[in-house]
């Protein structure tokens, strides 16, 4: 195989094309890096190790870590050109994702703020 | 360089991979993931969901004194260990190694069994303590969503089992290992979502 026939090829998500002993090592790495990211969500939460107003906020930069750390070495979804179709087709979930989430969130929020006040049982 | 290979090698820029059609199983992996991610839009609407009504609890009870963390754990370890041992099976039967392969799926297979039966246990646990999907809007939606992820595992385990069986009947072939990588794709796609549950759930509720 070439050089630029191999930049050039699509690669699928899931598969890693090339094969060598580095597979296995992939996800290992993944697997440590992981469990590192869910034990430290675990401790972000139930300790005060945070500044405790903070605590959604690193609880969701874990989250994404760990969800990047997924993507990268179980799902073998990299930046090379020969993964620029999964990427494009990931960049669009993750938009209308975003769109529902935030924007559920935003519109409910608003209604709740002009809701009349109710009678309490 | 000549005009001609200049115009050559534009066409195969311009076509991807040096003329011709993508091999299938690009084809058919490409076309999975597609669907992966519009089934983790549709997960989207329910976390929406839940984002929205969780602090809806009309006087029952409240995600803090639900959830049990330490369940929660094991669930979260036996998703990510069955994550890696899907990868690794995967990986077997791209090497064409069948009884590493059936080992590592039978792991797969039992990891995901046991997430299910203490997620269960725990749906049970709650129904029995009153706390079904019918007491509140809080609740409604905490069903629905990790209901909706326990039915994926679900269909994921049925899934594996036809696949397993596939390959003892067929062997590796290329048509299997395809299956396969979809398969895989779907297992590794849960995990992501489990996070998301993990994370929005669990963690924040029990706080």
């Amino acid at each position: 195989m070439d050089g630029y026939e191999r930049v050039f090829d699509d690669r699928s998500p899931g598969v890693e094309q090339q094969e060598s002993t580095a597979n296995f090592l992939t996800y290992t790495v993944g697997l440590g890096l992981a469990i590192a990211a869910t034990i430290g969500s675990f401790i972000v939460s139930q300790t005060d190790l945070l500044w405790p107003p903070g605590v959604p906020v690193g609880l969701i930069v874990l989250a994404f870590a760990q969800i990047g750390v997924h993507l990268v070495f179980f799902l073998h979804l990299g930046s090379g050109p020969d993964n620029t179709n999964n990427i494009l087709a990931l960049a669009f979930g993750v938009l209308i994702v975003f769109l529902v989430i935030t924007g559920s969130c935003w519109i409910i929020a608003n209604l709740n703020d002009n809701m009349m006040p109710m009678p309490m049982r | 360089m000549t005009i001609a290979t200049i115009d050559t090698l534009a066409t195969e820029i311009v076509r991807g991979r040096g003329g011709g059609p993508a091999p299938t199983r690009t084809i058919v992996a490409y076309g999975f993931w597609i669907f992966i991610l519009s089934d983790i839009v549709m997960f989207s609407a329910l976390f929406a969901a839940y984002a929205v009504l969780s602090g809806n609890t009309a006087g029952g009870p409240t995600a803090r004194n639900l959830f049990n963390l330490h369940n929660v754990f094991i669930e979260t370890a036996c998703l990510l260990f069955s994550s890696y041992t899907c990868g690794l099976g995967m990986l077997s039967a791209e090497r064409r190694q069948p009884a590493r392969f059936l080992l590592f799926a039978a792991f797969t297979f039992a990891l995901g069994a046991a997430f299910l039966t203490v997620e269960i246990s725990e749906f049970a646990g709650m129904v029995r303590a009153g706390a079904g999907p019918a007491r509140s809007a809080f609740l409604s939606s905490f069903f629905t969503l990790v209901g909706m992820h326990g039915a994926h595992v679900t269909t994921g385990l049925l899934w594996l089992a036809y696949t397993v069986a596939q390959v003892l009947v067929k062997g590796l072939r290329p048509v299997v290992l395809r299956r396969l990588a979809c398969f895989s794709l779907f297992w590794h796609a849960l995990d992501i979502v489990w996070i998301g549950v993990l994370t929005l759930v669990y963690l924040m509720g029990a706080r």
